[in-house]
């Protein structure tokens, strides 16, 4: 076993990393939060120049032909300052979406200017009766007779999607609601008539949009792979958006501890460093060593993410995403505690972390969600 | 040991229950039958109700405007407050300051201010926190010094001081006396929030409500007699105000109010094609929320119970700020995990998510400050180890 990284992955982490604390500093976060996309296309054009939208793309596609590995390093960087380009929904989620069931032609056509930087896309599978069951799909999406498709349904909470370039939504082309089977993936562009995008407002200072499609008709190409076989392809996206979230996660919660053992050495009360008082000193140990609990089990989503055997794969991504929502549950919330009343306000950054990791924590299935899964999948149960 | 109500005190029950139902105005009966947030104009408009009835400050004695209830009957008018979802009223004039000045201050200050906290025609806000004294209050550095012409003069800056953008006056601890131990030189004052040299820079929460401030003082005038009680007594005077009304610190009935309005998002909640109080896990995880409640719950009602014997509140009493807030949060926790997808939303029109779920995400937020303020836990756990468990220094 060998955990380090390769020269060309510390290579791509270092550059990561020093644009991160250099060039996007909590305030730039704080600037974008107040505007209407909450990002910034001149900086998401300046990653797919770098490379750094492309990592595991093919060469085809303007990719590097690396893999999840190497996006979910970058993410992890980006996390630790709250780079808000939405690296997370464009890459892990849509992008593996289009790479999995995207013809060659499809690819190109949506998946190359968004590993330029040219656009932005966002998977929208989330509805409101389905929890975090995302093959519990009601939208539904029937065939005409010239062979385009026509959608109707609703996707709520669609994390960018108010800004995304092309939506990879899910619809049932056929089955009963919550069948496996029967599930396509269709690309929506937003000029696409009887689209309705609500624009809203995330906690933690996000964009996104509830999607309301009416009669919205698409193309025939506009379907990814075959009909009523997307549900491994959005399986997968979701997959690999949860490594993507423990990864964000594993760099937001080091900044986090980084930033309460600083403050515990600067405050001072009752005449010393409040640093120095052994409970909080303890504190702080208990919160060390959750922070690096969620990184072992973030470094093991990075590994286990591209794993041909799917419980294999599920396994350690469910145990991740539950790390991060415990184990980074308790470091954002002490953290806050440890900073006392200025930890409650929002010019303060450690709220910020406080509600991006509650995000992380919800999104691609929470804790709950994976703890069941986790208990579900085969080889749990002892063989006899 | 019996746990029932005696017949009056279920009849007092009824009462109010029925009084309050009947007193509570439309609008904001609606707004709390979701849970909804309420601004300051609405909260101080529950105030005026309740002074109609006399019910602003059931701990005051009747000589001072209170209705004259034993503990149990407080208790219980709390319980059913906190279980029709009603405004909390602001605490700074009449749990904090008025209680203060009926047992510290003098008649003519007695007569000038407790009538208009009990009315609601005066708004206090609460100047004790300095941005280097927090957990060390008395540390603090606001210099109020004597100009020998009948004022004292203020300088220095209070923070964290909550909706002082709304207040009348504040109530100040300053410093009068700078030598010698730092409790012993503190003074309690009372100011008028329009003084010249008084500026409020109110700055956001978590929560994304102004809820405080910062307060700065600047050669601010403050007549004499508004000096409560004597020179450099006003450490003691604090202090015996933290002693109020132990029992409503735990915060039971809000958590209960919680716990409730858990359940009914679950109930309105899909998973699995079933409602999500249906199922088995997040039963469990509610049930075992609520019978962490049920042990507060007990704890309180022995300090209820102990209180009305006329007995000094007992070791049990320590532990409600402890973990009644630690419950509060949980809620918070909870109900956000409950609501699944809906609880990234932020402040989003009406209709985004369900009514119910609307004031939640910022109320997770703003809820982190219970285990801060009034004495953060960890001060709390301090003076349990110390003066509760005898543990040596
Ligand atoms: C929402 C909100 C509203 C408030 N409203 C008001 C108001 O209206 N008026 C007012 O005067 N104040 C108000 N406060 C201030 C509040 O009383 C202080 O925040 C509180 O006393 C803690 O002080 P601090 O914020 O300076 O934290 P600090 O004292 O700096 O504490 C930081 C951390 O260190 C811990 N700590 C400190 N000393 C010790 C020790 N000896 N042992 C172990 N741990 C320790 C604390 O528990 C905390 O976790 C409010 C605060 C909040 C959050």
């Amino acid at each position: 076993m060998n955990f380090e990284l390769s020269d060309d992955q510390k290579l791509l982490v270092d550059t990561v990393q020093s644009f991160a604390r250099k060039d996007s500093p909590t305030t730039r976060f704080r600037e974008l939060r107040a505007t209407e996309e909450g990002f910034d296309r001149g900086v998401w054009r300046q990653m797919g120049e770098l490379g750094w939208l492309g990592v595991m793309f093919p060469e085809a596609v303007g990719g590097a032909g690396l893999g999840v590995q190497e996006a979910t390093l970058v993410l992890e960087q980006l996390g630790a300052t709250l780079v808000p380009e939405p690296y997370l929904e464009s890459v892990l989620l849509a992008g593996t979406a289009l790479l999995h069931a995207g013809s060659d032609a499809q690819q190109q056509r949506w998946l190359a200017p968004m590993v330029a930087g040219e656009t932005v896309l966002t998977l929208a599978h989330t509805e409101r009766q389905a929890r975090f069951d995302a093959f519990d799909v009601s939208t539904r999406a029937e065939r005409r007779a010239d062979g385009s498709w026509l959608l109707t349904g609703e996707k709520t909470l669609v994390p960018v999607g108010h800004a995304a370039d092309a939506l990879i939504v899910s619809a049932r082309t056929n089955g009963a609601q919550r069948d496996l089977d029967g599930i396509s993936l269709f690309v929506v562009e937003p000029s696409a008539t009887g689209l309705e995008r609500q624009r809203l407002e995330f906690m933690d200072g996000h964009k996104g949009a509830t999607l309301r499609l009416r009669d919205v008709i698409v193309p025939p190409d506009a379907l990814l792979g075959e009909a009523g076989q997307g549900w491994k392809s959005l399986e997968l996206a979701l997959d690999h958006g949860a490594a993507g979230t423990c990864a964000e996660g594993a760099g937001l919660l080091r900044a986090v501890l980084e930033m309460t053992r600083h403050y515990l050495t600067e405050r001072k009360q009752f005449g010393a460093p409040i640093g120095s008082f052994q409970a909080l000193q303890h504190r702080c140990v208990d919160m060390f060593v959750e922070v690096e609990l969620a990184k072992s089990t973030a470094i093991l989503a990075m590994i286990k993410a591209s794993a041909a055997d799917v419980g294999e794969r599920q396994r350690a991504l469910s145990a991740a995403k539950v790390t991060l929502a415990t184990s980074g549950g308790f470091v954002v919330r002490q953290a806050i505690q440890l900073h006392g009343g200025i930890g409650v306000t929002d010019e303060h950054d450690v709220g910020l972390y406080f509600k991006r990791h509650h995000t992380l924590s919800t999104l691609c299935g929470d804790e709950q969600y994976h703890v069941e899964r986790f208990a579900r999948l085969p080889g749990f149960a002892p063989l006899d | 040991m019996d746990m029932t109500y005696s017949p009056e005190h279920e009849a007092f029950r009824r009462e109010v229950r029925a009084g309050l139902r009947a007193a509570m105005p439309a609008a904001l009966r609606a707004k709390a039958e979701v849970d909804a947030h309420f601004e300051h104009d609405e909260i101080m408009q529950w105030h005026r109700v309740l002074a109609s009835k006399g019910w602003v400050a059931p701990h005051w004695p009747a000589a001072y405007g209170g209705p004259g209830w034993d503990s149990t009957r407080r208790f219980i008018f709390a319980e059913e407050l906190e279980a029709m979802g009603a405004p909390v009223l602001s605490p700074f004039g009449v749990s904090m300051v008025g209680p203060l000045l009926i047992q510290f201050g003098n008649e003519q200050q007695k007569a000038r201010y407790l009538p208009k906290i009990l009315s609601g025609e005066e708004v206090w806000c609460q100047g004790y926190s300095e941005p280097n004294s927090g957990s060390d209050l008395a540390s603090l550095q606001l210099r109020a010094v004597d100009d020998g012409a009948g004022h004292f003069i203020l300088d220095g800056q209070k923070t964290w001081t909550t909706y002082a953008q709304y207040a009348d006056h504040i109530f100040v601890l300053a410093r009068t006396q700078p030598e010698g131990k730092p409790q012993a030189g503190i003074s309690f004052i009372l100011c008028d929030m329009k003084t010249p040299g008084i500026t409020v820079k109110p700055f956001l929460t978590t929560g994304g409500t102004p809820a405080f401030c910062e307060t700065w003082f600047e050669g601010v005038k403050v007549p004499k007699e508004n000096l409560v009680g004597e020179l450099n007594q006003g450490w003691t005077y604090a202090k015996a105000l933290l002693g109020h009304e132990r029992t409503l610190v735990a915060g039971v009935g809000i958590s209960s109010r919680m716990i409730r309005r858990i359940k009914l998002i679950a109930k309105d909640t899909w998973l699995g094609g079933r409602p999500l109080l249906e199922d088995a896990g997040y039963r469990a995880k509610i049930a075992r929320l609520e019978i962490q409640l049920e042990a507060l719950k007990m704890a309180n009602y022995r300090t209820v119970a102990a209180a009305q014997l006329g007995h000094a509140p007992g070791p049990e009493s320590s532990i409600l700020k402890l973990r009644g807030t630690e419950i509060q949060q949980a809620c918070f926790d909870l109900a956000m995990e409950i609501m699944g997808h809906d609880s990234l939303s932020w402040n989003n029109p009406e209709g985004t998510i369900p009514a119910r779920e609307q004031s939640i995400a910022p109320q997770f937020n703003y809820i982190r400050a219970a285990t801060i303020y009034a004495g953060s836990n960890e001060i709390q756990k301090n003076i349990i180890a110390k003066f509760i468990l005898g543990l040596p220094a």
